[in-house]
């Protein structure tokens, strides 16, 4: 049950801004730029934080908003950067998402951009315009993330009837990776299905060395897959935020839907994977029981190291559950469990005693514990509690290769048990002394309130 | 003494019960079981030495041999150090083919010699001699005591090379060079009648640390550990003690009644596995030390602190009760773990179904069959297969084992937990008997087994055994999707 507490204080934010969620689900999309409609700051820190999680050039424009603009009204300045974006950079799609600024103020953006793009549809030619509504004020990484994704269903998608029963639509969360997304991708398509993944930064933010300069985002979902998600013959929608999403493609097109919270662990891959082989009509695949079995492996020879261990993690929600079930899965206990925003309902789920908050929280409550999940600003807090932070979800500014580390499905979730593992074995706190060992120190507190020896590393 | 004629004192044990029985002819074969090549398991007699010296702590463990002996070996124990972490350091001559070839042996050791001496400055360096030395002839022997001299401090060659026998023998070899070159060889000016030794204790993850603090309360002084924690001058002091107790069954046995039969110190047996056994432990030294002169008022006192310290480990181990009742255990160890560990698992609540009597005594198995009543709960050795069979039939709840045979269990989907050498975590004492207890409990209580046991929900070749919903969700209560957008969608 969240505790929402009213405070005053936010101390080392957990939260990424909700327009920063949107422009990362439109730089999923083939040749989109994000267009944040504020000033100029909200797209440069924001554009910052991409650059140093993914290490590349982001695409992201702004409008610009300034005190004139500000007063008088942002539709000129959104006419203004959506024909300049088009002239320039020659996007398929301008993403516009909206920030606490000009939400503030309270315009009818929907109304504006309709009579921009009527205005100006021959300078806009084929290049089309969403509109996130994601003012900084609400939400995170994941509201903003499905805002984009359903502002393009809403806009893009068709409404059709027709239906092919080998595609299969994916709505994708925000945590997903790009090796996530190849892994997801080639699971679905061993079984004769074609996945349309939504979004897919897997063509766009994987790190590749292009043979020309591309302005826009390069890869990632073509807008005519968008246009056309309602053919498909199902949908499968992963984590709770994308429950939103996927009710908007069903109510455009009527296509049904499977909502799965997360893809990580035995149980919920046994899910996704019968999924597959119930839609697709075919047996599972040898490969894929491999994999599985090799899962089982990582599993048994991964338990020795989570059982017993308390963990604390501060996460977006839909994340928070997946690392949350994770542990318990594994055996280990998720003794502090902080949530970015209160208003997904899977954080009714979560395996742990959930609270909103920040890494201020995560700091207050999780001494002792013997390992910190959370985005690379937990580091602060893990060098203060000398306790070792494990890196999941945005942004992930201090390693290499965030884009590339899997959590999902069966290998995903063996990945994430070595390198949790790995993290653990790599801490020793405390080796052995006479003193840590001597049965007679601290014979005045409880006996059991005593904490078992350190485990040595191998 | 020839390499051979050492053998062959080490093998005639006159302490050694099963020695004592036997006819004067087989005697003479020595015990060591001829291996058999295509079905032998274990380490070499060079592994069994340098398991029982390398933990001591001060001194540098040179290893003369081509790489392998130590290369692939070391670093593989967790014994610990209160002190000098110079023996978790690798010192090998890492002998070449022209080295072998060209006879450069012997030059190279006294070289590495003395660069140790060099950059470490140890108190004490043990050679080891490995097969190839052996049979190209190096004569450690000689190298060492020049470079003893040569050095001005004890250079001591441990002659155990590989070929010569088992890990068992190794051990007493081990015990014979402690023996012939080192106990006795410095005289203490500290000596009193609380003075101890503990042989055959090897101080894995710190565990005697949980012990010795108890011995300490009760004034009995600990004069060496052996090898556990050990340093080269408490060694060469050892002699000085008024008694010995040997642990870890009887690897080091030649050592105890060597002491016994140069300096009348007299040795008790005994383990620090489990509660019962660890006061049996107690008792037996304090009783041995009143023997050898000391005031008999220590009894009263061991007495007090054993009757406390079970108080303490039997009202922790309590909570532990209701979540390890009736789970049912398969012992796979040998030795005197065979026994020493029951009397705590059942006191949990734990049924002890099987236990390995092999590399036990006779007094083990006697002990064993006192514990569980029926000779069936024995066992000398199960095939793989047979282990396999039985866990994959839940026909026990967790296996406690060495590492060797940990997959079998993991590939059965069953609990297992290290209770040899290789572990990580400290057992011995009370307060080891307890964590022992907790170490089990996250073990057989652990979630992953349940969920590996699930079924794959489709057959053999992929097919689905049942068609689940394709809209079926995963069901959690839901509190209103507070902030807005989706309650718009019911309105489509």
């Amino acid at each position: 049950m969240p505790m929402n507490e009213a405070r005053s204080l936010s101390t080392n934010p957990l939260k990424s801004s909700q327009p920063l969620g949107a422009a990362y689900a439109f730089l999923g999309i083939e040749g989109a730029m994000p267009l944040l409609h504020g000033s100029q700051g909200c797209t440069a820190f924001a554009l910052v934080l991409f650059v140093r999680h993914f290490k590349e050039t982001i695409p992201i424009q702004t409008t610009a908003m300034n005190e004139v603009s500000t007063v008088l009204g942002g539709a000129d300045h959104l006419e203004e950067a959506i024909v300049n974006i088009r002239t320039r950079a020659n996007p398929k799609l301008i993403g516009v998402c909206t920030t606490a600024l000009v939400e503030t103020r309270g315009e009818d953006f929907s109304a504006d951009l309709t009579s921009i793009i009527n205005r100006r549809a021959d300078a806009l030619g084929d290049c089309r315009v969403v509109l996130a509504e994601t003012p900084d004020f609400k939400g995170s990484i994941e509201e903003g993330w499905s805002a984009a994704v359903t502002g393009m269903i809403d806009t893009l998608t068709r409404p059709t009837t027709r239906r092919d029963p080998e595609r299969l639509v994916i709505l994708a969360p925000s945590h997903f990776t790009v090796g996530d997304i190849e892994t997801l991708r080639q699971t679905v398509e061993v079984f004769g299905l074609t996945p349309v993944i939504l979004p897919d930064i897997s063509g766009s933010l994987d790190g590749t060395v292009p043979d020309r300069w591309i302005p826009s985002a390069y890869g990632g979902t073509p807008i005519a897959d968008i246009e056309s998600l309602g053919t498909a013959g199902h949908c499968v929608a992963i984590g709770e935020h994308m429950r939103h999403p996927a009710e908007a493609l069903r109510c455009k097109t009527g296509l049904a839907y499977a909502l799965l919270p997360t893809l990580t662990g035995l149980a919920a891959t046994d899910r996704f994977i019968s999924l597959l082989a119930r839609l697709s009509g075919r047996p599972v695949p040898a490969s894929i029981r491999r994999r599985r079995s090799q899962l089982q492996d990582a599993m048994l020879d991964g338990h020795f190291h989570f059982g017993g261990r308390k963990i604390a993690v501060a996460a977006e929600p839909d994340l928070l559950y997946q690392m949350a079930s994770f542990f318990a899965e594994m055996g280990a206990e998720t003794a502090v469990a902080i949530a970015s925003t209160p208003d997904n309902p899977i954080l009714e789920a979560v395996p742990a005693e959930v609270m909103v908050g920040d890494l201020g929280d995560l700091e207050e409550r999780a001494g002792g514990v013997d390992l910190l999940v959370s985005h690379a600003h937990g580091r602060q807090a893990s060098e203060r509690l000398g306790i070792p932070l494990f890196r999941v979800g945005f942004p992930i500014f201090d390693r290499l290769g965030a884009q590339h580390r899997r959590s999902a499905l069966y290998e995903g979730t063996r990945d994430l048990i070595f390198e949790v593992a790995n993290t653990l074995i790599a801490t020793d706190h405390h080796p052995s002394t006479p003193e840590s060992l001597n049965p007679l120190r601290n014979r005045e507190t409880l006996h059991d309130s005593r904490p078992s020896p350190e485990p040595r590393r191998h | 003494m020839s390499l051979k004629a050492r053998i062959a004192t080490v093998f005639d044990e006159p302490a050694c019960p099963t020695n004592r029985k036997k006819s004067e002819t087989v005697r003479k074969k020595g015990c060591s079981k001829p291996l058999t090549p295509g079905a032998a398991a274990g380490g070499c007699a060079f592994d069994g030495a340098k398991i029982v010296l390398q933990p001591v702590t001060d001194v540098a463990h040179l290893i003369h041999g081509p790489l392998a002996c130590e290369g692939n070996s070391w670093d593989n124990r967790h014994a610990a150090s209160s002190g000098s972490d110079l023996w978790r350091r690798s010192f090998t001559t890492d002998l070449t083919e022209l080295d072998i070839v060209m006879g450069n042996g012997e030059k190279k050791l006294f070289k590495a010699i003395r660069t140790i001496v060099e950059r470490h400055d140890p108190p004490a360096v043990f050679v080891y001699s490995t097969c190839v030395t052996a049979l190209i002839g190096d004569d450690i022997t000689a190298v060492c005591k020049r470079a003893g001299e040569r050095f001005g401090r004890p250079v001591v060659p441990v002659e155990a090379p590989g070929f010569v026998g088992s890990k068992n023998l190794g051990n007493r070899l081990a015990g014979q060079t402690l023996l012939d070159h080192i106990v006795g060889t410095i005289e203490p000016d500290d000596v009193t009648p609380y003075d101890v030794n503990i042989l055959g204790e090897y101080n894995l993850v710190g565990e005697f640390w949980f012990v010795k603090p108890l011995l300490e309360e009760l004034g009995i002084r600990l004069r060496a550990i052996i090898p556990g924690d050990a340093r080269y001058r408490d060694i060469a002091a050892a002699h000085r003690a008024k008694a010995n107790m040997m642990v870890c069954s009887s690897a080091l046995i030649n050592l105890a009644r060597g002491m016994q039969e140069r300096w009348g110190i007299p040795y008790v047996e005994g383990s620090f596995y489990g509660i019962t056994d660890t006061s049996a432990a107690i008792r037996g030294i304090c009783g041995l030390l009143v023997e050898t002169g000391a005031p008999a008022e220590l009894l009263d006192r061991a007495e007090a602190l054993i009757a406390r310290e079970e108080a303490i480990a039997w009202q922790r181990i309590a909570p532990l009760k209701p979540r390890l009742a009736g789970k049912r255990v398969l012992l796979n160890t040998g030795g005197v773990k065979s026994w020493s560990m029951v009397d705590a698992l059942q006191e949990a609540g734990m049924e002890v179904i099987r236990t390995s009597i092999k590399k036990s005594t006779e007094e083990d198995k006697a002990r064993v069959l006192a514990a569980l009543k029926d000779e069936k709960h024995l066992f000398d050795r199960l095939a793989p297969r047979e282990i396999y069979r039985m866990l994959v039939d839940g026909e026990a709840d967790i296996m406690l084992s060495g590492s060797r045979t940990q997959f079998i269990a993991l590939k059965a989907k069953t609990p297992w937990l290290d209770v040899n050498q290789e572990r990580h975590h400290p057992y011995a004492g009370y307060e080891g008997i307890v964590e022992l207890l907790k170490r089990i409990d996250l073990a057989v209580n652990s979630p992953v087994f349940p969920a590996l046991r699930v079924p794959a929900p489709w057959d053999g070749s992929g097919r689905l055994l049942a068609s689940p919903d394709i809209s079926s969700e995963v069901k959690h209560s839901f509190r209103k999707f507070a902030g807005g957008a989706l309650e718009d969608s019911d309105d489509c």
